[in-house]
């Protein structure tokens, strides 16, 4: 199973749950189910509490994700200073909406509770790089670099 | 390096790497924290590092990548040593320049520096008003030190305070000693530390933990984030020292994975340290071993509780539980837990090597020391400020973040992030410290501090804050998953103009018992925002409610857009920029907004030229009828 080599690293240990999914995401871009009951049977936690995890914390994702993920910060900072407004441009560049991935599985876009760069707000992210308030040009450029 | 096995083996590697350097050397050091990151700092550091291959200076110039100086605003920051001239927003394109003119030529590039208003040039950063201000205790060697770099740590005296406290402190000594500092935590409540290490190292078990709290979540806040990626070591000294004087052998870290470049540092430092031989078994030969893991949290506001977050290290559901007994009697793994956030752990080196009293004497009587804050919102320096406690929102606002942008009017400023409350002008002058900014209804919290100006409405801002809130409510407990959502639903609709009489009260009672019924301190400060809010701003929910009027004409549902017939010149522009065709107007006639079409996007109020600001905005008045005669009346240029 393809995930073994993550569950290795942290050698099958319960309370490393948390860490395996997070890398897990990282690899697959999502939770398939087939792959979360190899993680129950390994770590020897039942599926249901698994479940309860993953969909507790904000980063996991239980359907399949885009190839390139676009986060537009929310937080305080970029709120006062026109989130909504970037936020409204993604979407009208991206054509989905917030929490959505595109059909061809190229982009998905999420809103995110503070990057931590406020003094750069409004600002997003595209596969971890940061853009300060980009327009609708900048953005249409970004996304042709985007497999 | 070899592996350090005394603390003469770590003084005299110390003067070795001190021998190795020459500190007349030119060093061009970059910023390199997430801000400028963003402003493409890497591609000018790698500038440098071409145009000084390509110009023979290779070797005689050194190019340094260093954590965050904190004025996010002017990124890139370039500061070339060791004359220390600072240069602001650094382009690739300016490099040649500045190669050529200020490391060869020694003249410095004006254009470069920092403007007084008065439009003088400042050469260094700690005359800059954004610096000058600040009494920069933690961030002082940020500008010094590579993170990636253990060295350059040491070269400012790094791990001398872990030398001084193993060598010649018992645990209770230091215990003492961070006591009688009077440290207090800086990740919200204030707790003093050193009373919380003494009741860890005091209770019964035979084996302890300390954690460091990096899930910095409170939107609008960054400071712990730029400690750890800009001076990593700093925070795992005073950890190390935590865990020696609480009698723990291990620690964890618990770090956002929304910061990717601080797990990145830590685990580069901790391999450093490991190597070293200042952390593992035997550290520094003195007998003392002590092991740090790090734990990447998942997106979880709530998990950045201290019983939340140790749940969230057991690989469970990061929820808190009810805190009869206290984590430092029983918390991760059932085991005496000491939980400080980044800031905290950043402190303790200082107080170890300079006392108790040298810190004690900076700050206010209940609190001491310094402050990180991330200034940011509509106030023009934004960035990272550090200020000794009871420094003035006045002086913080104005004196260092040189004041609100676009000359507009102060109106508010949030602390605390979205359990802290708003503070209006006229308290602008009371000194910021954890007992004043309780007294008025806010809190310190972790040190966000966000300025509104007079575009800002204060229920929208209310109603944010609970969005944020009900959404990262665990919902383990009722008052905070209900009453945060039913105080949130009132808010919208007061903001859609749906307000009903009493509701100002209704969010008052429910306040009340959101905040003594709640499980955890985020039910508990919920309402703070709204309370706050209400206190200061109580016109401006009337208004809302009575006559369906928002004064800052920022809620949607109740501001219209209307085309000033006596003040259009019919330039075209908001006809133009409008999405939904909502404007019709021909050459030489007034501009009209057609209300059932408007979507009230703000295009047109943008577009509008400054000087004839004929598109304005209405809230709490019926919309004019577009006049019979629509021939322009106002002259073109005219001021209006």
């Amino acid at each position: 199973m393809p995930v073994d080599h993550i569950i290795d690293r942290y050698d099958a240990r319960r309370e490393a749950l948390v860490q395996i999914l997070l890398d897990v995401q990282k690899e697959l871009r999502w939770l398939p189910r087939n792959v979360l009951k190899r993680v129950s049977d390994r770590l020897g936690v039942t599926l249901r509490e698994i479940y309860n995890v993953a969909t507790f914390y904000k980063h996991f994702s239980l359907v399949p994700q885009g190839r390139h993920q676009m986060s537009v910060c929310v937080g305080t900072a970029c709120h006062v200073r026109g989130a909504q407004k970037l936020l409204d441009r993604v979407s009208n560049v991206v054509g989905i909406q917030a929490g959505g991935t595109s059909k061809d599985e190229r982009f998905s876009l999420h809103t995110v509770n503070c990057v931590g760069c406020c003094a750069l707000g409004p600002v997003m992210t595209v596969d971890g790089e940061y853009l300060s308030n980009p327009t609708t040009e900048e953005l249409e450029k970004v996304c042709e670099t985007c497999e | 390096m070899a592996r350090l096995t005394s603390l003469e083996d770590l003084e005299r590697y110390r003067q070795e790497v001190l021998a190795r350097r020459d500190p007349k050397k030119p060093c061009v050091t970059i910023c390199s924290g997430t801000g400028c990151r963003a402003y493409k700092s890497e591609k000018v550091a790698h500038a440098f590092q071409a145009e000084l291959e390509a110009k023979g200076l290779a070797g005689k110039v050194d190019v340094r990548r260093t954590g965050c100086h904190g004025f996010c605003e002017r990124g890139p920051i370039v500061v070339m040593l060791p004359e220390e001239t600072c240069y602001l927003k650094v382009k690739v394109e300016d490099v040649p320049e500045l190669v050529a003119e200020t490391l060869v030529g020694g003249k410095v590039v004006e254009r470069l520096l920092y403007r007084t208003d008065a439009g003088e040039g400042v050469v260094h950063e700690n005359d800059i008003p954004f610096y000058k201000h600040q009494t920069r205790l933690l961030f002082h060697d940020n500008l010094r030190i590579d993170p990636t770099n253990l060295d350059d740590y040491l070269a400012v005296g790094g791990y001398g305070a872990l030398a001084k406290a193993l060598g010649s402190m018992t645990p209770e000594q230091v215990v003492a000693e961070v006591k009688k500092s009077n440290l207090r935590g800086r990740g919200g409540a204030g707790f003093p530390a050193g009373v919380k290490w003494e009741t860890t190292r005091n209770s019964p078990g035979d084996e302890r933990y300390v954690l460091v709290n990096a899930d910095e979540g409170d939107p609008g806040a960054y400071m712990d984030r730029s400690i750890l990626e800009g001076n990593p070591h700093s925070v795992l000294e005073g950890f190390i020292i935590g865990g020696y004087a609480i009698g723990a052998r291990t620690g964890y870290v618990y770090v956002r994975q929304e910061y990717p470049l601080a797990v990145e540092n830590l685990i580069g430092a901790l391999d450093d340290l490991h190597e070293a031989g200042l952390l593992g078994e035997n550290i520094l030969g003195t007998g003392f071993s002590f092991e740090i893991l790090i734990y990447r949290g998942a997106g979880a506001f709530v998990s950045g509780e201290s019983s939340a977050l140790m749940s969230s290290i057991e690989g469970k559901v990061g929820e808190p539980r009810p805190k009869y007994i206290r984590t430092s009697v029983k918390g991760l793994f059932d085991k005496p837990s000491n939980l400080n956030n980044v800031e905290t752990w950043a402190n303790v080196p200082l107080i170890i090597s300079r006392g108790a009293e040298w810190f004690a004497g900076i700050g206010t009587e209940g609190s001491k020391g310094t402050k990180v804050f991330s200034l940011v919102g509509k106030v023009n320096n934004t960035g990272l400020v550090e200020v000794p406690m009871g420094m003035s929102l006045r002086r913080i606002v104005f004196d260092i973040g040189g004041g609100i942008r676009e000359g507009r009017a102060f109106k508010a400023v949030q602390t605390g992030g979205p359990s802290g409350g708003v503070i209006p002008e006229s308290m602008l002058d009371l000194p910021v410290d954890f007992d004043e900014l309780t007294k008025v209804g806010s809190m310190m919290g972790s040190g966000g501090m966000i300025v509104m100006d007079d575009n800002t409405c204060m229920p929208d801002v209310a109603k944010y804050f609970l969005e944020f809130l009900a959404d990262e409510s665990c919902g383990k407990c009722v008052p905070c998953r209900e009453g945060v959502w039913q105080m949130l639903q009132i808010l919208t609709r007061m903001v859609k103009g749906e307000g009903r009489e009493g509701d100002v009260e209704l969010l008052e009672d429910l306040s009340t018992t959101v905040q003594d019924a709640s499980l955890c301190a985020l039910g508990q400060s919920a309402p703070n925002p709204v309370l706050s809010s209400i206190h200061y701003f109580r016109d401006e929910y009337r208004a809302h409610v009575e006559e369906k009027r928002c004064p800052a004409l920022v809620c949607k549902a109740l501001t219209s857009y209307w085309v000033d017939p006596d003040k259009c010149i019919a330039c075209g522009l908001c006809k133009k920029n409008c999405p939904v065709g909502a404007i019709s107007g021909e050459k030489k006639q007034v501009h009209v907004v057609d209300q059932a079409l408007c979507t009230k996007c703000d295009t047109c109020f943008q577009v509008c030229p400054p000087k004839t600001r004929a598109v304005t905005k209405l809230s709490g008045q019926p919309v004019p009828k577009p006049p019979e005669d629509l021939a322009v009346r106002a002259a073109k240029g005219k001021k209006g």
